[in-house]
């Protein structure tokens, strides 16, 4: 809502300046966007008549303009304004005047016409955008007036942006009934007479669907003067709340609109047929509307109709066909109440969002249909002449919302706020924002205005007192309540601990989308699962995730060229399959590319590689508690890894993720030049764990013993370790990898895999023969279950 | 024959000479060992005296040699300790550290803060549907209000959840009062400019109790900003509208200028007493229990504490920027 602060201080007169009416309607709740002046600097600047105008003798582009400005003889001005022409009314800056940009207005000649002051275009004085010519004013305006005084100027113009609940504040009377209430000040409402009818033509109004409009008030007005103009005080005040004068009658409508909040309507009563019908649109129904929009309005869409046609899609557009034109002498007056949850939303479903459905799906003062057709009428016959006919108003009390009676309890408002207030403070609030009020109890029964439409219970009343006092008047109570011991649960592993433990290993987090391209999984081949949004920002953003692999690769991407040696990324986040079952899981990314370690004189440069990646994941999952042998890795093969260097995870028998190289033919595509290694992890699997049990510490010593093996190429090194765990039994604490080798030497099909196993008895020192068994069972079981020999 | 011996000692200038000097008087050969296997030959009177001297020199040889060789190890280590000297300035062998990013940062001082303060933290589903949403929140169908959240649509009408407010309907269906939560997380709204990402982070506080107050809400909103912002910030609330409480409130803190001075209002949070209607559809008793609940947008806590002045930043994800956070 815009306004000007000069209509506003009509309605409340006050001393407060701008920046204090600003400040206060803040505090009150209606946020203040913008307060912007306008008019200031303007002496010596007065309204002009061009009484004559001529091109100039010696340039094409200028014109010398005879100027009246109430002085005895007309002045004359060399202008340059395409628009110059007899008779138009413009602002004359006169010799000694300085402009608000400051210019200073002298005598000059201009191509040998001299020129005594300056016709000006709005920007000019600071009164608007629009440099294409001259400042046209309403012909009403005084010539010779000074241009501040005849506009209403030093004026004010404030943006407030209201919250949806504050409908009533739509109009000057709303935000003037709030000021005069903050402010303890008189709210001088003027007062709406009755205008008596010189005519007696009726119009028969049906309402059909009572529910969605109960209440329908028209009035006939006829013999209106088509070349009336509207009064320049009107203009200003529309063009400050940013409405264009159109013609008087729409200028009234629009006018009526901002100070009361009843949008309105005119038809051209010469195009309506038999009378009015509000009703739901049928299949067949055809409108087009005042900007031109051809529609078929949908069957929950409500119209104003005639005996033949739809001539208005209710409280959003009028018809094009019965609109008022130039032309028009006779008018039919809409005054409406419209359901809110009839309008909303069918504006928007058209691309249609007028002043109008603005406030009727906000919902409008139910009381205000006659007082606002009896305001629009006295203010068209001022300005227009014409006979009004009766006020015709059909209304379905039954449907029309409730006028409601709150119990208000003082012990709920100080038990709600923390307060003590006296009930007399209570009451003098209630008063001020008009509200009816009998005491009740310990309290009141309330009667909010009509036009306050969010008042309903208690509580609304409970937050008007708090307003009213101030919010910053209310009390503050330091933290306080029962205590409750809030540490989460031991055996789910804090996301701090797994952050931290990730940044000491180098890895920086990152955040990226929620949603992704639907391209950049299928490059992944990771799109079949994805869910698309209905009404995505962008195709690039068009569906949900289903990984985190999206976001960690193009990140490596930007930052790879943004000549990063190295990276170490992870990110946690939700990710989202809907493939057969819906499912969101909170994953946690690693992607690793490029140097193995920072750069350094002690080490030669290497890239990372697979084991580097399955380290750190051995190590997360190290940190998050898990014992080595609760991850189990088996070589598996997914379409967006290296097919020879990926695998899935599992922990605890719980599948876990994977983890490989990105296949080389993706990074192509996504122009990785770099290897690059990914790992996925379920979160939740991740940071379930168990509670440490202590199992006692060995006192007796252990004995290492090694095997160097030929191993078939193809019998992964955790079957060598398994056999061995297997057979080993209990005495086996460790068995460590400590040499792989392959090629010369080596016959081919095989390779040579050194084991260290750790052997130890808890209870006793195990003894050379013991050992030796061992050992002998651990190589059978070897040879016959992954056909290794002993070397040489 | 003592001077002799001594002097040998004295002058072995290795381990190795050093043992050369010990072989000779005292090994099985030695000079000393001859001595003694010559008392044997002494008259049995002198043989006692003799005995006496020889072992006491023994003894006092003995104790040389051994000093001699700490002397002697000593300086041999000082010699090879003089061959192992390093550049000490030269770099050590590296690990770079990474780091947070900035939002999980101000994320997790937010939420240290709220824990400290008796909340526990609970969590929601990032796709929600509009009960949760918006209808259990106090939002009747096609209210306007809904239009304050620019909402992503998935086509079978379930949606991102524009705030984390769902998680208080989620906790108070399955709790009981008293309830204390923050619930942190991830939020979308489909709108992108200069000061808009279409995803952004939330902490909801949700406390509800018998005799929770707004003066109770104001003192936490305090208690909570000084201690993000270490520092004693003027705050100020200003009515507003939220459909799922009342009075609802917007809190600014006052901004200090670099050189301390009060700077400007900025708008922080947003607030208000649990709207009855939201109680009642957790099937909470609106007029024994009273609650508060707050939403403050992460991104802007991390903008203001660490000074990043442009949002787009957090999910541009380039490390020269990640990388200051540490």
């Amino acid at each position: 809502m815009r306004f000007s602060l000069n209509w506003l201080r009509q309605w409340v007169p006050t001393d407060l300046d701008a920046q204090s009416v600003a400040d206060r309607l803040t505090a009150a709740g209606l946020e203040v966007d913008e307060l912007e002046t306008i008019g200031t600097g303007l002496d010596g600047v007065v309204v002009g008549e061009i009484v004559d105008c001529k091109p100039h003798p010696d340039a094409d582009r200028l014109r010398v303009c005879e100027v009246d400005y109430g002085a005895d003889a007309p002045v004359t001005i060399v202008c340059g304004a395409p628009n110059a022409r007899a008779g138009l009314k413009a602002p004359l800056a006169t010799v000694g005047a300085t402009l608000p940009n400051g210019l200073k207005i002298k005598p000059a000649k201009l191509r040998g016409v001299e020129s005594r002051g300056m016709l000006c275009s709005a920007p000019e004085l600071g009164l608007g955008e629009d440099a294409s010519g001259l400042l046209e004013l309403p012909a009403a305006l005084e010539t010779g007036a000074a241009l501040a005084g005849a506009l209403g100027l030093p004026d004010y113009v404030i943006e407030v942006d209201l919250t949806p609940n504050r409908a009533d504040c739509l109009s000057i009377r709303g935000i003037a009934r709030e000021l005069a209430a903050a402010e303890s000040l008189e709210c001088r409402e003027p007062e709406i007479a009755k205008v008596a009818p010189a005519l007696d033509d009726d119009i028969e109004i049906e309402l059909t669907d009572p529910a969605d409009c109960p209440r329908y008030v028209g009035r006939l007005v006829r013999g209106i003067d088509p070349l009336a103009t509207t009064p320049a005080w009107m203009v200003e005040r529309l063009e400050r709340s940013g409405l264009r004068s159109r013609s008087p009658i729409v200028d009234v409508t629009n006018y009526v609109l901002l100070e009361l909040g009843q949008p309105m309507h005119a038809f051209d009563a010469g195009i309506i047929k038999g009378g009015i019908r509000v009703r739901r649109a049928r299949p067949g129904d055809r409108i087009t509307l005042l900007d031109g929009q051809a529609i078929e309005p949908d069957e929950d869409m409500l119209l104003i109709c005639d005996h033949e046609k739809p001539v208005a899609l209710a409280g959003i557009m009028g018809g094009q066909d019965s609109a008022v034109g130039d032309e028009t002498r006779d008018i039919l007056l809409e005054s409406a109440w419209f359901n809110p949850a009839t309008i909303i939303g069918k504006g928007r479903r058209l691309g249609l969002a007028t002043d109008s459905s603005h406030r009727f799906e906000r919902g409008v003062d139910p009381e205000l249909q006659v007082p606002a057709i009896e305001r629009a009428t006295a203010l068209i016959l001022d300005i227009a002449g014409g006979r009004p006919g009766p006020v015709i108003e059909k209304t379905s009390p039954e449907h029309l919302p409730e006028a409601p009676s709150i119990k208000l309890r003082m012990d709920r408002v100080n038990r709600v706020l923390g307060t003590d207030l006296e009930c007399g403070c209570v009451r003098d609030i209630l008063i001020r924002l008009g509200m009816k009020l009998e005491p009740d109890g310990d309290g009141f029964r309330v009667a909010p205005p009509s036009a306050r439409r969010d008042l309903a219970i208690e509580v609304d009343l409970i937050e008007e007192v708090a307003r009213m006092v101030g919010y910053d008047r209310l009390p503050s109570r330091a933290p306080g309540g029962r205590l409750k011991a809030v540490v989460a649960g031991e055996r789910t592993v804090a996301m701090d601990v797994m952050r931290s433990s990730l940044h000491a290993r180098g890895f920086q987090e990152i955040m990226t989308w929620s949603f992704v391209s639907a391209e950049d999984l299928s490059v992944l081949a990771l799109q079949a699962s994805a869910q698309p949004l209905a009404n995505p920002l962008s195709q690039e953003m068009g569906v949900l995730r289903t990984s985190l692999l999206p976001g960690l690769l193009r990140t490596a991407a930007t930052n790879l060229r943004h000549q990063q040696p190295r990276l170490k990324l992870f990110e946690t986040g939700h990710v989202f399959s809907s493939a057969g079952k819906w499912t969101e899981s909170e994953r946690i990314g690693l992607a690793i590319a490029g140097d193995a370690h920072p750069e350094s004189w002690l080490e030669s440069r290497r890239d990372f590689d697979f084991y580097d990646l399955k380290g750190e994941v051995e190590h997360l999952a190290g940190c998050a508690g898990h014992a080595p042998d609760a991850l189990q890795v088996v070589a598996k093969t997914v379409d967006w890894l290296h097919p020879g260097q990926s695998c899935a995870l599992s922990l605890n028998g719980r599948e876990l993720g994977f983890a490989g190289q990105l296949h080389p033919g993706v990074a192509a595509e996504l122009d990785l030049d770099d290897s690059i290694f990914v790992a996925e992890l379920d979160l939740a699997v991740l940071r379930e764990r168990s509670l440490p049990v202590f199992t006692g510490t060995a006192r007796y010593p252990s004995v290492r013993r090694d095997l160097a093996l030929l191993v078939p190429e193809s019998v992964p090194a955790a079957d060598l370790q398994r056999v061995c765990a297997h057979s080993a039994g209990r005495t086996l604490e460790k068995c460590i990898i400590f040499d792989k080798y392959q090629g010369k030497g080596i016959e081919s099909g095989y390779k040579s895999v050194g084991i260290g196993l750790i052997l130890r008895d808890v209870s006793r020192t195990l003894t050379d023969e013991e050992v030796d068994s061992v050992m002998l069972s651990v190589v059978e079981s070897l040879r016959k279950e992954c056909q290794v020999r002993l070397r040489g | 024959m003592r001077e002799r011996a001594l002097a040998e000692i004295a002058g072995a200038s290795d381990l190795r000479a050093l043992d050369e000097v010990r072989v000779g008087w005292l090994g099985k050969k030695g000079r000393l060992t001859a001595e003694l296997k010559n008392l044997g030959q002494l008259p049995p009177e002198a043989r006692r005296e003799a005995g006496q001297a020889v072992n006491e020199l023994k003894r006092e040889l003995s104790a040389c040699l051994e000093a001699r060789k700490a002397e002697l190890e000593r300086a041999e280590l000082d010699r090879r300790l003089a061959t192992e000297t390093l550049d000490v300035t030269l770099p050590g062998r590296g690990v770079d550290p990474g780091g947070p990013h900035p939002v999980t940062r101000a994320m997790s001082r937010i939420l240290s803060i709220f824990s400290g303060l008796g909340f526990a933290v609970a969590d929601g589903p990032e796709v929600e549907d509009d009960y949760h949403n918006f209808e259990a929140l106090n939002f009747p169908p096609h209210h306007p209000a809904r239009a304050m959240h620019d909402t992503f649509y998935l086509p079978d009408g379930r949606l991102l959840r524009t705030h984390t407010s769902p998680v208080q309907i989620r906790v108070m269906k399955e709790q009981t009062p008293p309830v204390r939560i923050v619930a942190p997380g991830r939020v979308f709204r489909s709108d992108s400019d200069q000061t808009h990402t279409p995803q952004f982070h939330q902490v909801e506080g949700l406390l509800v109790d018998e005799d929770v107050t707004f003066a109770d809400l104001k003192g936490l909103l305090s208690t909570f900003v000084n201690t993000y912002f270490e520092d004693e910030l003027e705050m100020r609330l200003r009515p507003s509208y939220f459909p799922f409480t009342e009075p609802s409130a917007e809190v600014d803190i006052r901004w200090r200028n670099s050189d301390g001075s009060p700077g400007r209002w900025l708008e922080v949070l947003g607030c208000g007493m649990v709207h009855p209607n939201v109680l009642e559809n957790c099937g909470v008793d609106a007029e024994r229990f009273t609650g508060y609940a707050f939403g403050l947008g992460v991104e802007r806590f991390a903008m203001l504490r660490y000074r990043v002045d442009d949002l787009r930043l957090f999910f541009d994800n380039d490390l020269r920027f990640l990388a200051q956070f540490r």
